[in-house]
């Protein structure tokens, strides 16, 4: 039997136990998997796993609290989980985690950059190499790096960090280049004044539909989010790129040494603004000072929700 | 249609034409930011995006996403200090617009605004003033896209409803067809020739995406069957699981036209701002009390999909809401199908029928 196969297996198995399994299947065309409630053992026969599996469910769980549920999960999205019981925000006796080795999901922007228009492809495969897709232009072959979402090409955490079942054989960390690191170099690299300029440019398209919010795992505060409460009214509802980009750097500082890297919030945002990269900053400085990744260790306290008289790395008295 | 009127526009000179409209009009026409395509003013050298459908609707060109209705400041009465007015001075620029490149589904949404803000009870100033103040130069669609389904609602590739020309791409080209009165004010350019046989060329083109269309489901009862389905809880948790409660398919859409107001300011002066809401946002029904009627995603969704399929339609003679662009669709971070949940509540509702005549 496949691990895939042994994981359908066993969530038929769990799922009498259960309020739902939170899956994939397929969705509205070739290119769009979607997320799936399983309720009845014959939805697992609906059940899909593939590189178009992009959300991260753990995003779903806090919603669920007091349930039971089962979730099948990719390595990465097992840190949302991780990063939700250091939190409290679910339970772990209420959850049962269905994880599957992962070798990597694709990043429909980048799919769609090669097809012209993602809504004119009418068929899609995958091989170890890449992606072909069926376009009005005829067959597009797409290289894996520049098919696969940038978090994938370096994933550290292939495999489900947590999880109840695990079938298969776990795979080896990725090798490919860190993608992200090179577009904050780039960033860095910047004149203040040509970043804010930047970032004022890619913010003028943004919507403020939070998206980015909702999508994200650990965004929990939803709909008592301070850049949308009435009463007080924290942030204008002018919409030009500066009060735009408030709500983004907004999003990054609660998410400071929560945020998983899963990518949600830009994979989610429908006009594509590059925001992932204001988070990865913010891992990287919560990196530094305090040598610690979110999600990894649901033991672990994450260090804003605790402090030490003496930080290993923040010299306060040397100041 | 007057098929006489048809010109035939070269496309090398599609960016000289567009200058030339720039002259006595705010051009916005499909151009890329990144990753996104969307309606922006056209600068000379600026690249048209015409060979997929732009990711945001040509909506903010007569209803932004923020407008000053109008400034106030509080003045006291130099006579009577005690005495404090309230000075008022409103603003209502509508400058003279072209909307070149969008598809007849982004084009035609703005009929759903018409009824509800330019009818005969009611005229928002605002919007009727930038309505009409902007003309539209739509492109027919040549082909299908997996989420477009125009003619489930009574429309097509071809449809003309509510622009002022019609382009359809022929080879080298545009045939361009003047279809209200207003369109021939734009046909004057000498850029412009006349089309000859490139109109049956057009017309083979036009005929081909009409026959590339799926079979369209018969959606006539929509209006009735969400009706039916609205206390049906069950039935909206479950189309609702997945959907994570955002604004993106409210403001991606050419016909959502939910607006907020408030005033901001500081101290004695400020503004009064209309900006774009939606529905799918818990804040959109939450009222002063506390209380809110709609307290969670599935409400809320059942709230966009019955007012664009069934609520609407019922205050204006069976219109729909909706232009079929799937923008939604393609929008939603996690694919929630619109269409797929319109029939699922013809289906649920014709289900409850049966069963409550075998009762
Ligand atoms: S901020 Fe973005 S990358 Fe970080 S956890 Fe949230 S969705 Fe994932
Ligand atoms: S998802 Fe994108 S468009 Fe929507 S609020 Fe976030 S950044 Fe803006
Ligand atoms: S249907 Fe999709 S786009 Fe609309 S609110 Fe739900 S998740 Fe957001
Ligand atoms: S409801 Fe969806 S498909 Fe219909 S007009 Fe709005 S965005 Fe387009």
């Amino acid at each position: 039997m496949s691990p895939f196969e042994t994981l359908k297996e066993k969530i038929r198995e769990a799922l009498p136990g259960l309020d739902c399994v939170i899956g994939w299947r397929q969705g509205f065309d070739p290119l769009h998997a979607t997320p799936f409630f399983m309720r009845a053992p014959e939805d697992v026969e609906k059940l899909v796993w593939s590189p178009l599996c992009v959300h991260n469910l753990s995003t779903y769980l806090p919603s669920f609290r007091g349930k039971k549920v089962g979730i099948v999960l990719k390595g990465c999205d097992s840190r949302g989980v991780i990063e939700l019981l250091q939190e409290k925000l679910v339970e772990r006796e209420n959850l049962v985690l269905f994880g599957l080795p992962c070798s990597g999901v694709a990043d429909l922007t980048k799919l769609g950059r090669a097809a012209g228009d993602l809504d004119r492809v009418s068929a899609v495969a995958w091989d170890e190499a890449g992606f072909t897709l069926a376009t009005p232009r005829g067959e597009v072959r797409v290289a894996r790096r520049d098919a696969l979402a940038d978090k994938c090409l370096s994933c550290q955490f292939p495999n489900a960090l947590e999880a109840d079942h695990l079938p298969g054989d776990p795979l080896p960390p990725a090798t490919g280049p860190d993608l992200g690191d090179e577009e904050l170099a780039a960033l860095e690299a910047m004149a203040p004044a040509d970043l804010m300029a930047r970032w004022a440019a890619e913010m003028s398209r943004c919507i403020r539909c939070y998206a980015c919010r909702n999508a994200c795992p650990m965004c929990v505060c939803r709909d008592h989010c301070i850049a949308q409460s009435r009463d007080p009214h924290w942030l204008s509802q002018e919409d030009s790129p500066r009060e735009k980009l408030m709500f983004q750097l907004i999003h990054t500082m609660h998410l400071a040494g929560r945020c998983v890297e899963c990518g949600e919030c830009q994979r989610a945002c429908p006009v594509d603004i590059p925001i992932l990269a204001l988070r990865r900053k913010m891992n990287r400085v919560v990196r530094e000072l305090f040598d610690y990744q979110a999600g990894l260790d649901s033991q672990a306290v994450p260090p804003l929700f605790t402090f030490q008289v003496e930080e290993a790395n923040i010299k306060e008295r040397k100041w | 249609m007057v098929m006489s009127a048809a010109a035939y526009l070269p496309a090398p000179k599609l960016g000289e034409w567009l200058k030339e409209l720039s002259v006595r009009h705010l051009v916005l026409a499909p151009q890329a930011r990144g990753d996104a395509v969307v309606f922006a003013p056209y600068a000379e050298g600026g690249e048209i995006v015409l060979d997929r459908d732009a990711t945001m609707p040509p909506k903010q060109a007569v209803f932004p996403a923020t407008e000053e209705l109008l400034r106030f400041r509080r003045v006291k009465d130099p006579e009577d200090p005690g005495r404090v007015d309230v000075e008022l001075s409103a603003s209502q620029p509508a400058p003279k617009t072209v909307v070149f490149g969008a598809r007849p589904c982004g084009t035609r949404g703005f009929l759903a605004y018409d009824r509800v803000y330019r009818s005969p009870k009611t005229t928002d100033p605002y919007y009727a003033a930038r309505r009409d103040a902007t003309l539209f130069v739509t492109v027919a669609c040549t082909a299908p896209g997996n989420s477009c389904f125009c003619h489930w609602v009574g429309s097509g590739p071809d449809d003309a409803s509510g622009s002022d020309l019609l382009l359809t791409p022929v080879t080298g080209g545009f045939v361009v067809l003047a279809v209200s009165g207003r369109g021939d004010e734009l046909l004057g350019s000498p850029l412009l020739e006349p089309a000859g046989d490139r109109t049956a060329e057009a017309e083979k083109v036009l005929a081909a995406v009409r026959a590339a269309l799926p079979p369209a489901p018969d959606i006539s009862g929509a209006r009735d069957g969400l009706t039916a389905v609205f206390d049906d809880m069950g039935f909206w948790d479950e189309v609702s699981a997945k959907c994570v409660s955002c604004g993106a398919c409210t403001y991606l859409c050419p016909t959502c036209y939910c607006f907020n107001i408030t005033d901001e300011g500081d101290g004695l002066a400020g503004r009064r701002l209309r900006t774009w809401d939606n529905c799918m946002s818990f804040q959109f029904t939450l009222e002063a009390s506390g209380h809110n009627p709609r307290p969670t995603k599935a409400h809320r969704l059942r709230n966009r999909v019955g007012h664009k399929f069934s609520y609407y339609p019922a205050l204006h003679e069976g219109a729909v809401a909706c232009c079929g662009c799937g923008r939604c669709v393609r929008g939603c971070p996690v694919s929630v199908d619109i269409r797929e949940i319109v029939l699922a509540a013809i289906v649920r509702a014709a289900r409850a029928r049966e069963e409550t005549a075998h009762d």
